[in-house]
């Protein structure tokens, strides 16, 4: 009998802490999705949450979960490395905008005796990955490299394993600078590799990367920089020789920047952009009343949007992701702008 | 609680575990049938696997899957028998005896990530190292590596299985075997062994279902790779491995069902394999004369 009363009383207090989430719901945003912009989305939630008591809870679960997530309505915004597709649009119940929030690149990283710095073309990568380059003293490599003495020794591609808007940019740039790897392999999340060895995540990519000679891999500006790596520079479509930096991953975007940001920044026409950068999107409902929406949350929304691209982008550097750049801020700005709440602007 | 209330609970909680059984086959079966109208009978022996042409067939993997699964309990049942034998037979008290019997539970009890670390850290550059000496390409990842792992995994359960099973057998067996004059060694082989075989045998079924589904550390070690392995350095995936890595950002709905298509055929591989075993013991079993 005792337990019994126990037990309601644990009942009630259960149902007690339901009500009081759903009360603190209004300040509270839900996101989910890319888990790439993950560590710049918590320094920048954090900070929010510090001067405006707004908490934002963003779950890392990858974008196409975010995607899905966002579809089924389920949480408040969506994160994507890649934007959703003019064909894929049937699958949303409404409109949807994509705002940009940071960029970051792909660098491409080796292990060699001494690590000597490295320049390498797109087609020589796409080459390396197709398998048709296999020693690392192969002339079209010693080529590019006339000042480097590279040892006889065999090139061991390491790729993603799992499925990750690091792979979709990689392929999206070895499919726009080699019409062999268009054709033969393609550009998605996940590829059929024609040569290497898969690692799970960028952690598990350089890991192997450090621990195999010869080996030569691609992986987030962070995991490179935070590990010590080398990086190769890489000669843009503009004919120039790249480093992977901040300021060349922000000048990638800094060309002509479309109205709805659904942009893919690799082989940028930019003069100084480094050719393997990427944006990363949240991906949000053009009209905000939908479900039990009140005009409050929508309000929440747009204004942490309207921090992110701007105060929140003092924040990315320090973890290696790149500024938006003007153009794509002014873009931003516009989208925002645009979100409605019953037909009138959310942000006035 | 009166005979019959008990009865109906009970019933009900297994009528409960059927049905959820049941929905779990259906769940998977609805959810590949995409994938598998689009492929047909190529699902299971197409060798392509790509996602960007949403082309699906499975053999790869299955490929892996038993491949793995056969060598690494080629590699672990001498060890595991040998084990199993010292703590049944020979061992039977005594500070080695708890000394050997903690090693192995702590052995069972080692979350498969932690494997993998340390398959990373250690087996991989032994096997590469081995690798470069015979001249194989040189990843260290691959087929070789994972069965390594896979089979240090079993081992805690092949041989502590086996222990069981041989101190089961009757003390009335074992000392009418010594009164005739049997050594030791006859007892063991003679006796013992055969006595307890059938629980042995089920040990090795366990052992090989586990090896068939496990994923964290074969993910880790096997190198990810889509291929149709062609030597022991060669790298791989199995089906639970390629499962772990591209169903969280499968991107299109075929990709998507496909996973769903892997996990049935890796559940009634498991099935299979567990049915055959039962099969061959009992058919073991009945030459034996129990």
């Amino acid at each position: 009998m005792k337990r019994n009363v126990l037990f309601r009383r644990g009942l009630l207090m259960a149902l007690c802490l339901i009500g009081a989430a759903s009360a603190l719901n209004a300040q509270t945003l839900l996101g989910s999705g890319a888990t790439f912009p993950a560590p710049a989305y918590t320094k920048m939630f954090d900070e929010y949450y510090k001067t405006t008591g707004i908490k934002v809870n963003y779950q890392a679960i990858g974008s196409s979960g975010g995607l899905k997530n966002i579809q089924d309505r389920v949480v408040d915004f969506g994160g994507s490395d890649s934007f959703v597709k003019d064909t894929d649009f049937a699958k949303y119940p409404a409109s949807i905008v994509h705002i940009p929030t940071v960029i970051g690149a792909v660098v491409v990283t080796y292990n060699l005796p001494g690590n000597p710095a490295l320049r390498l073309t797109g087609e020589v990568i796409a080459d390396i990955y197709l398998g048709k380059i296999t020693k690392w003293n192969d002339k079209r490599i010693a080529e590019l490299n006339p000042a480097v003495k590279l040892p006889n020794m065999a090139i061991m591609p390491v790729y993603r394993s799992d499925g990750s808007g690091t792979t979709f940019n990689f392929t999206a740039y070895l499919s726009a600078v080699s019409t062999e790897w268009k054709s033969k392999v393609g550009n998605a999340n996940s590829v059929s590799w024609p040569a290497g060895q898969g690692a799970a995540q960028n952690a598990g990519v350089a890991g192997v990367v450090k621990q195999t000679p010869g080996s030569i891999g691609y992986v987030e500006l962070a995991y490179a920089h935070q590990s010590n790596m080398p990086a190769a520079a890489i000669k843009n479509s503009s004919g120039v020789w790249v480093d992977a930096s901040l300021a060349s991953i922000s000048a990638s975007a800094a060309g002509a920047f479309p109205p709805d940001s659904r942009i893919l920044l690799v082989n940028t026409n930019a003069k100084e952009g480094y050719p393997i950068s990427a944006l990363t999107w949240i991906i949000v409902y053009r009209e905000q009343k939908y479900a039990s929406r009140t005009l409050e949350q929508a309000e929440h929304l747009a204004k942490l949007l309207w921090w992110m691209i701007h105060d929140g982008q003092n924040f990315v550097e320090a973890l290696d992701y790149a500024k938006l750049p003007a153009p794509a801020i002014k873009a931003a700005e516009a989208i925002i702008k645009s979100i409605t709440y019953d037909g009138q602007p959310v942000l006035k | 609680m009166n005979d019959r209330r008990f009865n109906a609970l009970l019933g009900l909680a297994a009528l409960l575990i059927v049905f959820v059984f049941a929905g779990f086959v259906l769940t998977l079966v609805v959810q590949s049938l995409p994938a598998v109208k689009q492929e047909g009978a190529a699902f299971l022996y197409g060798s392509e696997w790509n996602p960007v042409t949403a082309r699906f067939g499975a053999l790869p993997f299955i490929i892996g899957t038993l491949l793995t699964s056969s060598i690494a309990l080629i590699i672990a049942i001498p060890l595991s028998l040998s084990a199993g034998i010292v703590m049944g037979e020979y061992v039977r008290s005594g500070w080695l005896r708890s000394l050997l019997n903690t090693l192995i539970n702590v052995l069972a009890s080692i979350p498969s990530v932690v494997f993998g670390l340390w398959g990373i850290e250690v087996v991989i550059p032994l096997v590469r190292n081995l690798a470069v000496l015979i001249g194989a390409p040189p990843y260290g990842a691959g087929i070789l590596s994972a069965s390594l792992v896979l089979a240090i995994m079993i081992i805690p359960y092949m041989s502590s299985m086996t222990r069981e099973a041989l101190m089961n057998v009757p003390a009335g067996l074992r000392e009418g075997a010594f009164a005739l004059g049997l050594t030791k060694q006859e007892v063991v082989t003679g006796i013992a062994l055969p006595f307890a075989r059938q629980s042995i045998f089920a040990g090795i079924l366990l052992s090989l279902g586990r090896a068939l589904g496990e994923t964290m550390a074969v993910t880790m070690l096997i190198g990810n790779a889509t291929r149709i392995p062609d030597s022991l350095f060669s790298l791989g995936n199995t089906l639970a491995s390629v499962i772990a890595s591209q169903f969280n950002e499968a991107a299109s709905d075929v990709h998507r069902s496909a996973m769903m298509g892997l996990a049935l055929m890796l559940l009634l591989i498991t099935m299979i394999a567990g049915w055959f075993g039962r099969t061959l013991m009992r058919k073991g079993a009945s030459a034996y004369g129990k």
